[in-house]
């Protein structure tokens, strides 16, 4: 039976929620209501209002007191009920969770969950992928999943790990991606890139919702004769250079393609590394495609234009083929 | 006397139930470590700062000691301590050295935080101390989820979690404070009004008189106290501690006080009416101590200047100690950002 990347999260929260009894769910409407999303329903009735705990509406106070437990014992899986609301825990997560190892030696095994990412046409506020605020905080792990297997094994790995994690699932794939995912039980380790599509031609190197925007251009370069390899980052704090570097050197040509917007995003920081360490491989300039430089806006042709799209990264993948 | 050593004066209290029976033991732990908090503090603000031995800033909490020590006399071993920046008492009855905060405050390897963090901003987990969060306000949401670890855990101890009144107007107080209250925290809340936030005054930081006037639009009890008394503040926390420990939720103190300083060492307060420094000089709350303990017959003066003198020894050999301490090397850098793991 195929599984969808929202039915993956879940699974993987409820398997470790099993396995560990320190672990605990805390949020908005998590409980009774089961979530925004619905990812902890049904988690209440099995494992009580000690371990499933509806919050009152304050973010800030959801990742504190997330802090504070899992820096006593417990490990806090908190949900943000959107990704765009996080902002308001801003202080908590930067200036806290992410120094308290580095400053005094306290680990803090908590996993901040945030549904981010557009196309759902939620507007300004309920679209934003805020993981550029965080790949700049040094302590902090950002992860980022596009697959269902992925999805279900790096909540998992979230949840054991030791150091603070914010884990962002785009909304647009809860329930438009699903696959077989193994009967048996796994993990997806953190900080590792993996080659979602072997090509030869020119890398893509992408994450999130992105995946599919490059796999489906691959698609129609491919008739071109035009073969792409999608390195799909998975996590982008910390950064997994050498297959970003690997796949560059294998073809030459790079684009960096992500939904964030332009200016500050995660592209500049992969395209500064890839030209310290593998200049020489180049054949052709490493190309951004993002989205431009605007709040993300509700009216379905504003936000259409908005979001990078397929015909725009076949455009500049033959542009730098060509090159 | 020989060294200040963690605080023992726990079991006494216990043994006397909630009501605190004075005594002369007591007494003499609660003055040993006031003095030795002031004479610490004393040194850092007023000479290894003005030596330039100092690195960075420095708060202090002269006139305000009698609340981390009589907060500390009610704390069980095992609660959780979340000081702020005026409680380095604290420190010392959980068992941390002089010489590990001289060190501290001089960017040393032998200071809590290896030099990777300043000042008081220290903490020790084995000790249940958590260090400071500079971002004032920010503790108590923690606070409150460091209690629910307790209670997640069945255990019968309470997280207490200090601020000033500056902090209660931040939205994390708010947040903490309405998240306990719901989910019902052993957290026990204890405010040092001393009047001032930074320059800011009462009457600008608030328009209720009280912050204990907070309490009730969360619907836990709050109530006031005199921060200059040391055995008034251990009382009342005391009850807050049981009230927050039977399951009823977190429990507000306010102390009142006065900052005997300015804000910070370079700060000298101009801004503080005169008559406010001469009243609250004659609370000195040491001195307070002091003469209660010479009135109740518990001390001689003979024997409150040997507190002092071997207050002073301590201390003097504490700083010796410090600066003999190394600097962090710089491949240090590097360590601790994640854990061994990732
Ligand atoms: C969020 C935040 N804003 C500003 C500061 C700078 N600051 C440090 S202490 C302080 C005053 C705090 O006043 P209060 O909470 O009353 O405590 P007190 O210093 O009086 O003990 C200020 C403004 C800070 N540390 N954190």
């Amino acid at each position: 039976m195929q599984t969808t990347y929202l039915e993956a999260i879940r699974q993987g929260i409820w398997e470790e929620m099993e396995r560990d009894p320190n672990v605990f769910l805390l949020g908005q409407d998590i409980g009774v209501f089961g979530g925004a999303f619905k990812i902890t329903a049904g988690m209440l009735e099995e494992f009580g209002e000690r371990r499933v705990i509806d919050t009152p509406l304050a973010e800030s106070g959801i990742v504190g007191a997330a802090i504070g437990a899992s820096m006593f014992g417990l490990r806090a899986v908190a949900e943000m009920q959107f990704s765009d609301f996080i902002s308001c825990a801003f202080d908590q997560v930067v200036n806290f969770a992410a120094k308290c190892r580095y400053r005094w030696g306290a680990a803090i095994p908590m996993v901040i969950r945030a549904p981010s990412g557009g196309g759902n046409r939620g507007g300004p506020f309920h679209s934003q992928n805020p993981e550029a605020w965080f790949v700049h905080v040094p302590g902090l792990k950002v992860l980022t999943p596009a697959t269902a297997y992925d999805a279900k094994g790096l909540i998992k790995s979230a949840i054991r790990d030791n150091d603070p994690v914010i884990f962002l699932e785009h909304k647009g794939l809860y329930r438009r991606i699903k696959e077989d995912l193994p009967e048996e039980e796994y993990t997806v380790p953190i900080g590792r890139a993996r080659v979602f599509r072997s090509g030869e031609h020119l890398s893509i190197i992408t994450y999130g919702a992105m995946v599919y925007v490059a796999n489906d251009a691959a698609n129609q370069l491919a008739k071109e004769g035009i073969s792409v390899e999608i390195v799909d980052l998975r996590t982008v704090l910390p950064i997994d250079e050498e297959t970003i570097l690997a796949s560059v050197r294998k073809t030459s040509k790079a684009i960096l393609l992500h939904e964030d917007v332009l200016t500050g995003g995660l592209g500049g920081e992969i395209a500064a590394r890839i030209a310290e360490r593998a200049f020489e491989y180049l054949d052709g300039p490493l190309l951004r495609i993002a989205a431009p430089d605007t709040p993300i806006p509700f009216s379905p042709p504003l936000e259409d234009a908005f979001l990078p799209k397929v015909s725009g990264v076949v455009e500049k993948a033959r542009w730098l083929c060509r090159y | 006397m020989g060294a200040v050593g963690p605080v023992r004066a726990t079991q006494t209290v216990r043994n006397n139930a909630v009501t605190l029976e004075l005594d002369s033991g007591l007494a003499l732990s609660a003055l040993r470590y006031m003095i030795l908090t002031r004479e610490v503090e004393d040194r850092i603000e007023k000479k290894l700062y003005r030596q330039g031995k100092i690195v960075g800033g420095v708060y202090v909490g002269r006139g305000q000691e009698a609340i981390a020590v009589g907060a500390g006399l009610a704390a069980e071993p095992d609660d959780i301590l979340f000081p702020c920046h005026r409680d380095l008492g604290l420190y010392f009855m959980r068992g941390v050295l002089p010489r590990q905060v001289f060190a501290q405050y001089m960017g040393r390897v032998g200071g809590l935080t290896r030099g990777k963090d300043g000042n008081m901003h220290m903490g020790d987990l084995n000790l249940k101390i958590v260090a400071i969060i500079s971002a004032i306000g920010a503790a108590i949401p923690v606070a409150a989820g460091a209690a629910l670890s307790l209670k997640y855990k069945g255990l019968p101890h309470a997280t207490f979690v200090f601020f000033g009144d500056g902090a209660t107007s931040r939205g994390d107080w708010h947040e903490g404070v309405n998240m306990a209250a719901v989910l019902k925290l052993p957290l026990v809340l204890i405010c040092n009004n001393n009047m001032y936030a930074y320059s800011t005054p009462l009457e600008k930081q608030m328009a209720c008189q009280n912050v204990a006037d907070r309490g009730p639009a969360y619907g836990i009890p709050s109530e006031i106290v005199d921060g200059n008394d040391v055995f008034a503040v251990c009382q009342a926390v005391r009850r807050a501690r049981e009230h927050a420990c039977s399951g009823q939720g977190p429990y507000l103190i306010e102390c009142k006080t006065f900052r005997m300083t300015g804000h910070a060492a370079h700060d000298a307060g101009l801004y503080v009416p005169k008559h406010l420094w001469e009243e609250w000089a004659k609370k000195d709350p040491i001195e307070r101590l002091e003469r209660l303990m010479r009135t109740r017959g518990w001390a001689d003066q003979a024997e409150i200047d040997q507190v002092y003198k071997d207050v002073r020894n301590e201390v003097d050999e504490a700083i010796d100690w410090a600066e003999h301490s190394p600097y962090p090397d710089p491949a240090e850098l590097l360590d601790n950002v994640y854990g061994p793991e990732g």
